[in-house]
């Protein structure tokens, strides 16, 4: 386990590396939360009272000190509190994250259960028509931007069957299982058909490789069939840069999916932040891009345990 | 008596007009049961392409058959006609019937599947084993190779085993279920010489024992002599010349056998040893290269912050000197820790320890660079983008000198030297052939004016009759310039015909070194005799080597570990022999891999 406590020793590194850029970064962006709240009545406030919603929001003092002060808090468990909201950030985050890790996790369990067979097909049926055509799709699914295919989606549905997705108020899939995944299917749909594509053009390439190797000489000679072949020999081999990819993936969309959200009106981390940004919602800016480093910090660590039990040559923590 | 295996006319071509891209044209051979034939030709002789086509391996490589029969004498006394066969006849006879083993142990098995799970799917295909069942049977497969404790080694990885031990792996695959031919291409080529000789021991032992067949495909017609019954020689996609071992090798019939007889340098226990340049008959006694006590370690690391563990003694210790005009070898197997003598004395590694002397009279000159390499691979070694002229200058640009006419001049001289001509300037390494391209190696590390030249494996990776003429060059050269070779080699024949003194290197430890002739006739460490033992020869026919189940010795050693100082016996004028504990060589730290 030296490994992963080596790996865990870097954590609060990174995440303060993270916090301190986006203090930063979010402070360089012209307007503050005074002005981001009250508009152009803003200039109307006297000195005194600017001073006094400057003092209410923290932003009096000079942003080292503002950052102590934040980092302080934090260490307290406390990520501050949203003004836009009026409810401590932490709150705000775990009201949404589930419903983006769920869009993540459909997406990728949407991705892989496409891609992967698709390209395991398309690698033996090498240069034949059928690997043309799921090289197309694939191509256009990686091409194709995700809302076209969210808007065709709903075109279709609504206009061609009468269909309507499943709005309005989002419900947990606590409270209501079939009403939550009637919700979520679309949204995961569309976005995991471009990372279905990416799926499938990996597995196809890694496949094609993998069947090239000696070692899969070797089963042919000892008589094992084709099928045997390719689904004992050569696809776990080839499931390593499909682990990649998807974790490179699957981190992306926990720092949510703003267009598909905003589309398919789901209350998601990514519509969180944008909204947070455009109100100068400083701590909450801040809470949510911490929220989403680590996660993403968890996912690479998840992706490097998950290669070392793929592949018994990568040992962890040895260069 | 029908043969077993009766291969008739074969043809086999590649890509999607195969009858216009044939690569075997019309090959015929008999195998009788419990024979060995051994199919021998060059790279590109089609000698592969005709062993995959027997169990039509060849269809998953882009080949086809497009002509001829090899008919097949089943277990249950029908026959088939395997090039007519269908995938599904074909599963049930692969593994089962005719199984194969192949040149590189270290990527034909799947690195993510235990040996264990590997050699129990033989079982479960063909025998219906499973469970309990397979896994004891997977045992006794791995007993039958002698790989020693069999149950727990069933659980380890590819990658925990040498390529010797996976070569067994393979054999225990293959050997599973009984079949009755076994393919063998070119099984033991990517293994050291004592490994080969192990190998050969086992396939001949487990052929007395189960009584099959054996295709023996090998570019080495040495190797033939310990283990054919019958030899079919080919050429260009031909089968030249077939018949009994004795006959192909003693009266060959057809002119490329007898070229293949006499390209190959063939090893004669210092019979053959360099008459020219021996020590003591030139003038000149100051040494080109003195290497005292060399030491080479590194680290091994572990633990949460990287503290050094351990190290791994690559060299230990190794003194020998160099003179004006002398060639001196050293030999070892992979491991052995002669590339990184090789690579120290450049001052490409660094050393832990030890002092080199270069001589005198090299140092002092202007414009020269006293020691220069000759790497193995000429294909690797040379830049693809620069033209000759550019490859030529830079080791005068990189020792501060300009290319100028006198650049020039030495360019064309050296190149006419090496055997090329003055127009090679202006062209790529593509444009040349694999000896070519080894020979321009040799004018670049001459362009210095070196005083020693160290040849790392110089030809090893160029075929046979090539290597004859570089070698040629090699000793011309040495004669001409007075050049001190450091001859890094692994191939015992080889160094024969160029050494003037031999060093033999074992565990990062010189445990030989003297005179060639005197070292190859009268080796005295018990490793110099089993290297020695190990290669393979055409007039050692039929010779059994003893299976010798000892491990190589780790060379990671605890930290401030130092080895016993060396204690010398000698044996004549020039030859010294490390004194070796009475009870044989007892190794130090045993390791698996």
């Amino acid at each position: 386990m030296n490994y992963l406590t080596g790996r865990l020793v870097t954590f609060p590194l990174v995440l303060l590396g993270v916090s301190l850029i986006v203090f930063i970064a979010i402070r360089l962006v012209p307007g503050d939360s005074i002005t981001a709240m009250l508009g152009t009545e803003a200039g109307l406030l006297t000195p005194k009272q600017r001073e006094a919603l400057a003092a209410y929001f923290g932003i009096d003092q000079p942003w080292f000190i503002q950052y102590w002060r934040w980092l302080y808090d934090l260490f307290h468990g406390d990520l501050g509190v949203s003004v836009t909201y009026g409810r401590p950030v932490l709150d705000v985050i775990l009201e949404r994250f589930p419903l983006t890790l769920e869009l993540a996790l459909l997406s990728m369990i949407v991705a892989l259960l496409v891609g992967v067979p698709a390209g395991v097909y398309a690698a033996t049926h090498n240069e034949q028509p059928s690997d043309l055509g799921v090289r197309i799709i694939a191509m256009v699914g990686q091409s194709t931007p995700n809302f076209v295919l969210g808007l065709v989606i709903i075109y279709i549905l609504s206009a061609g069957f009468g269909i309507l997705p499943v709005m309005g108020t989002f419900t947990s899939i606590w409270q209501d299982p079939l009403t939550n995944l009637s919700q979520m299917i679309l949204p995961a749909v569309t976005l995991g058909f471009a990372f279905a594509a990416s799926v499938t053009r990996i597995s196809r390439s890694a496949m094609l490789d993998i069947l090239k190797d000696d070692y899969v000489r070797t089963a042919r000679s000892k008589g094992a069939s084709s099928r045997a072949v390719i689904w004992r020999h050569a696809l776990p081999n080839a499931l390593i840069p499909v682990v990649t990819l998807s974790g490179i993936e699957f981190s992306y969309l926990l720092g949510g999916a703003v267009i598909v959200e905003q589309i398919f009106a789901l209350p998601g981390l990514g519509r969180l932040v944008l909204d947070a940004i455009l109100q100068r919602d400083y701590a909450l800016v801040q809470g949510t891009v911490l929220f989403i480093a680590f996660n993403v910090m968890v996912v690479n660590l998840l992706v490097d345990l998950a290669y070392a039990t793929l592949d018994p040559r990568i040992r962890l923590g040895e260069r | 008596m029908t043969a077993l295996l009766s291969v008739s006319g074969l043809r086999v071509g590649f890509g999607r007009d195969p009858q216009n891209h044939e690569i075997v044209h019309g090959v015929s051979f008999d195998l009788a049961a419990g024979e060995t034939l051994a199919v021998v030709g060059e790279s590109g002789s089609g000698k592969s392409v005709t062993a995959l086509s027997i169990n039509r391996l060849i269809d998953f490589g882009g080949g086809r058959i497009t002509g001829g029969s090899i008919v097949l004498q089943r277990t249950d006394g029908s026959s088939t006609d395997l090039a007519q066969a269908d995938e599904a006849q074909l599963t049930r006879i692969r593994g089962a019937e005719i199984s194969m083993i192949f040149q590189e142990p270290m990527t034909s098995l799947n690195p993510v599947l235990t040996i264990g799970t590997q050699i129990e799917e033989s079982f479960r295909l063909h025998r219906g084993l499973t469970g309990r069942q397979a896994k004891a049977a997977a045992r006794d497969a791995l007993d039958r190779v002698r790989i020693p404790d069999a149950a727990r080694r069933l659980k380890y990885n590819p990658n925990q085993l040498s390529g010797g031990m996976l070569q067994r792996v393979m054999i225990a695959i293959a050997l599973a279920c009984s079949p009755r031919i076994l393919i063998a291409d070119e099984p033991t080529t990517a293994l050291d010489v004592t490994v080969q000789a192990q190998i050969l021991a086992l396939l001949a032992e487990l052929k007395r024992e189960t009584g099959m067949s054996m295709i023996f495909i090998t570019h080495d017609i040495g190797l033939v002599a310990g283990i054919a019954d019958k030899v079919m020689v080919m050429q260009a996609g031909e089968a030249v010349e077939q018949g009994e071992l004795n006959q192909v090798l003693d009266d060959p019939q057809h002119a490329y056998t007898r070229h293949l007889l006499h390209a190959v340098p063939h090893f004669s226990s210092g019979r053959a040893t360099r008459i020219d340049g021996q020590r003591g008959t030139s003038a000149s006694t100051e040494p080109a290269l003195k290497v005292d006590g060399l030491v080479v370690r590194f680290p091994v690391k572990g633990g949460l912050f990287g503290r050094a563990t351990g190290a791994v003694h690559a060299v230990d210790g190794v003194d020998f000197d160099l003179l004006p005009g002398e060639t001196l070898a050293i030999v070892g197997e992979s491991g052995s820790g002669k590339s990184t003598t090789a690579r120290a004395v450049l001052g490409l590694e660094q050393s832990t320890r030890g002092a080199f002397t270069i001589g005198k009279a090299a140092a002092a000159a202007e414009g020269v660079r006293p020691m220069q390499m000759v790497f193995q691979n000429p294909y690797a070694s040379l830049n693809p983008r620069l033209t000759v002229q550019s490859i030529l200058a830079e080791p005068v640009i990189a020792s501060g000198g300009r290319t100028d006419a006198r650049t020039l001049s030495r360019m064309t001289k050296l190149l006419a030297r090496v055997g090329l001509t003055e127009d090679c300037l202006q062209r790529y390494p593509h444009e040349f052939s694999g000896g070519q391209r080894q020979r321009l190696c040799i004018a670049r590390a001459l362009m210095l004016n070196p005083s020693v030249v160290v040849l790392d494996e110089a030809v090893s990776a160029l075929d046979v009759s090539v290597q004859a003429d570089v070698l040629e060059l090699l000793v011309d050269l040495q004669q001409e310039f007075k050049l001190a070779y450091l001859f890094i080699s692994h191939d015992m024949a080889v160094v024969e015909r160029i050494a003037h003194r031999i060093a033999v290197i074992y565990a990062g430890q010189i445990v030989e070194i003297g005179e060639a002739a005197s070292v190859l006739a009268e080796p005295r460490h018990s490793y110099t005799r089993k290297l020695i033992a190990a290669v393979p020869a055409i007039d050692r026919r039929h010779e059994t080597f003893e299976i010798d189940m000892r491990q190589v010795p780790s060379l990671v050693r605890p930290l401030g570990f130092e080895p016993q100082p060396a204690d010398w016996q000698s044996f004549g004028p020039d030859h010294l022999a490390r004194t070796e504990a009475p009870d044989g060589a007892k190794p130090l730290v045993t390791d698996d891999a």
